[in-house]
């Protein structure tokens, strides 16, 4: 319990991740009502830990609960089907993701991101609801993502600011260009799904550069791409299809400009001792 | 000077109720376009980039002083543009409208296996001929077709301002703020289509109406330009949009939508007030999501419905809203011209100004094909002769009755006593006996 309880403090951002993804979540299906099935949320939950089980059995890696159910979460709040099959599905394209495609020890794309985009390509019946969380909720929405880069102490946030700050620019850049009020950029803005995006997704220090001016660039180049799809080429889900298509510049960039690999917890020097402490210890980077 | 009608406003004739019967309830009544004020009505056909819209108005002046101006995404040649039947608008609003239906309360002596089965079934998922240049103005009119009792402009302009110069010199009144979203339009290479009424074609042709307009073309654009009509409205105007589409849902990706309260039963007398019923709930429901919200009001597999509020649209009437992948020249299809396939309806209903949509619609099509319905319940309490004891059923009624003007009151805001007095609440022995001393009737 007191290994427990260190390993907390160890400030493992996942923690808060899990702690706000499953309030908006339980949000999501009591209040909202905006179509998150409660059989859908369990189906992805349940395969995801059997698929990050089985394939950390496979690969001679210790079995973490945390990363995959954090993916779980955002499947469920960002991916809608009716189809419970397709949610599991999901689940495990995610997480078996994590482990076939890697390039130098590192998996390449966000587990989640390449789920929903799989899905979305291939199937008539998954699809994402970008509009669906409504400007009351954005304001405590925005207040729970803060809260996560303060907590953090902005540790490996760079990709997150950026990408934020460069999709705000040139929101207002085109408003400024078609002469639009300021109000219409804002809105684009106080989008709910942007800021799951933002925080939850493309903020995965697993899939982003090692470097931090790296992930600078990185930010701003999924951005880019983000802002060309939604309003060059009008399709929605932007920032999600720009993700998947930015993740093969990560070893690119990684290959450019070195850093240290992201550890989800910061390890004491002293050795490991107890059975829990061993078994957090970082084999792979899963 | 003509007046320019930027938004569409819709005329409905109130169509006769027919009575069907159906599993999920006797159809009773229900809350189409006519129950709303400036209603603009557009039913968007889209498959992939293929669009097909048709817009219906309830101008109320002189068709003389009508003028619509209409950003399109593409260059519309003649044959996109086409006038279409009114009729077909109506019957489509007809069959998706939110509906009142009815049960009786069978004979509670006998029958309460029935009463379960009726309670189940409530809780069921409900479901170019000319081409003129102004250089001067940088404004082109790239073509000008007759249509119908139309005569139609496509506009194609550098500059706003000379778009703007040219439309009040032609006689057309602009509201003010216009200019700047129509050169945010033009820069996102959008054209203006511009209609206004041919007096000859109109008296010729007979119609004591304006008949809807439609526009087909190929863009990713899903979307639908509001903000010009904002601009020119006086308050909130209502739109319904009428997604028919191939795989499912269409909801807004930039506004939440909602699905209205559905399934709720109340009280008996909403059959008498049905419309002020459906207009305080909008309201309400509106006010809870801050004035943001698109409402789902009905989406549903259009090959069949339950209960019908009207039958399912034939291939042939879908084919003339636009729906290109149903019927044509195909002789089995036409055979099969009473159920439609393939086409999946979604009626959305907004109420908007320039506060609380900032920004034009934007629309996705989803693979939800849960079915949907804007359906309200009210249960006829057993009236006739029984040879049981009543207590138990009738004690349950009155629960029933209470429960249905709180429901009414939540969903409304109207005053739960006011509701409660129109309620003919059952009075049942038990509560008689409570309520009158048993010394009253001692010596009678």
């Amino acid at each position: 319990m007191h290994t427990l309880f260190r390993n907390y403090r160890a400030s493992d951002p996942r923690y808060y991740q899990i702690a706000v993804l499953t309030c908006l979540v339980t949000y999501g299906i009591a209040v909202l009502d905006f179509g998150i099935h409660w059989y859908n949320a369990i189906a992805i939950a349940v395969t995801a830990q059997a698929v990050q089980f089985t394939g950390s059995r496979i690969s001679g890696t210790a079995f973490d609960a945390r990363s995959a159910l954090v993916t779980s979460l955002s499947l469920t709040l960002l991916l809608r089907t009716d189809s419970i099959a397709l949610a599991a599905a999901a689940a495990l394209i995610a997480i078996g993701s994590k482990f076939v495609v890697r390039i130098n020890n590192k998996h390449i794309f966000n587990p989640a991101n390449f789920a929903i985009v799989s899905l979305v390509i291939l199937t008539d019946d998954a699809w994402v609801s970008t509009g669906q969380w409504g400007s009351a909720t954005i304001g405590a929405l925005a207040l729970a993502c803060l809260g996560f880069i303060v907590l953090t102490r902005a540790k490996r946030a760079e990709t997150t600011i950026s990408f934020l700050v460069a999709f705000a620019a040139l929101l207002l850049l085109r408003s400024w260009w078609l002469s639009d009020p300021l109000v219409i950029a804002l809105h684009h803005l106080q989008n709910g799904a942007l800021l799951i995006f933002s925080f939850f997704m493309i903020s995965d220090p697993k899939t982003t550069p090692n470097s931090a001016d790296g992930r600078i660039i990185y930010g701003i180049f999924v951005a880019t791409v983000a802002f060309a799809i939604q309003f060059i080429w009008y399709e929605p889900n932007g920032p999600i299809l720009a993700l998947i298509l930015a993740s093969p510049l990560v070893p690119v960039i990684d290959a450019f400009r070195a850093g240290p690999a992201y550890r989800w917890i910061e390890r004491p020097h002293s050795k490991p001792t107890t059975p829990i402490e061993r078994m957090s210890k970082p084999k792979g980077a899963f | 000077m003509r007046i320019l009608v930027l938004a569409f406003t819709a005329a409905i004739t109130v169509l006769a109720s027919t009575t069907a019967q159906a599993f999920c309830g006797f159809y009773v009544a229900r809350a189409d376009t006519s129950l709303f004020n400036k209603a603009s009505q557009v039913v968007m056909v889209r498959d992939d980039d293929r669009t097909v819209i048709t817009m219906a108005n309830d101008f109320q002046g002189e068709t003389k002083d009508f003028a619509v101006v209409i950003p399109v995404p593409t260059f519309i040649e003649r044959e996109q543009i086409n006038v279409a039947d009114r009729s077909v608008i109506q019957h489509l609003d007809a069959y998706t409208a939110p509906r009142l239906v009815e049960y009786h309360d069978p004979d509670p002596c006998y029958r309460y296996d029935r009463m379960e089965m009726a309670a189940k079934s409530s809780a069921l998922p409900a479901a170019e001929d000319a081409r003129e240049r102004d250089a001067g103005r940088g404004v082109t009119i790239e073509a000008s077709y007759t249509v119908g009792e139309y005569d139609i402009l496509i506009l194609s302009a550098t500059e706003s301002d000379g778009l703007i110069r040219w439309l009040r010199e032609n006689q057309y009144r602009i509201p003010d703020g216009a200019e700047a979203v129509i050169r945010g339009y033009l820069r996102q290479n959008m054209r203006f289509f511009v209609a206004k009424v041919n007096l000859e074609e109109h008296a010729d042709l007979g119609y004591s109406y304006l008949r809807p307009l439609q526009v087909a073309y190929e863009s990713n654009k899903f979307m639908l330009p509001i903000r010009l009509g904002t601009l020119n409205a006086n308050g909130k105007q209502e739109l319904y949009v009428y997604a028919l589409t191939r795989t499912g849902r269409v909801e807004t990706t930039n506004y939440r939508t909602v699905n209205l309260p559905s399934n709720t039963e109340v009280p008996e007398f909403v059959e008498d007030e049905f419309p002020q019923f459906y207009r305080a709930m909008f309201q309400r429901q509106t006010d809870k999501e801050n004035g943001r919200a698109v409402f789902l009001e009905y989406a549903w597999d259009m090959a069949w419905c339950d209960p019908c509020a009207a039958d399912p649209l034939s291939s042939e009437e879908l084919r003339k809203l636009g729906v290109f992948w149903v019927g044509g020249n195909d002789g089995r299809a036409a055979l099969k011209s009473s159920q439609a396939q393939n086409v999946y309806v979604t009626r959305l209903h907004v109420r908007y100004d320039k506060e609380h949509f900032p920004q034009d619609l934007m629309f996705q099509e989803t693979g939800n094909r849960q079915n949907y319905q804007g359906r309200y319940i009210i249960r006829h309490p057993f009236k006739g002769e029984s040879n049981c004891d009543m207590d138990q059923y009738q004690a349950s009624v009155r629960e029933r009755q209470e429960r249905e003007a709180q429901t009414l009151a939540s969903l409304t805001g109207w005053d739960i006593d006011e509701i409660r007095s129109k309620i003919p609440f059952i009075r049942y022995a038990r509560e008689d006996s409570k309520q009158v001393p048993w010394w009253k009737t001692l010596w009678d």
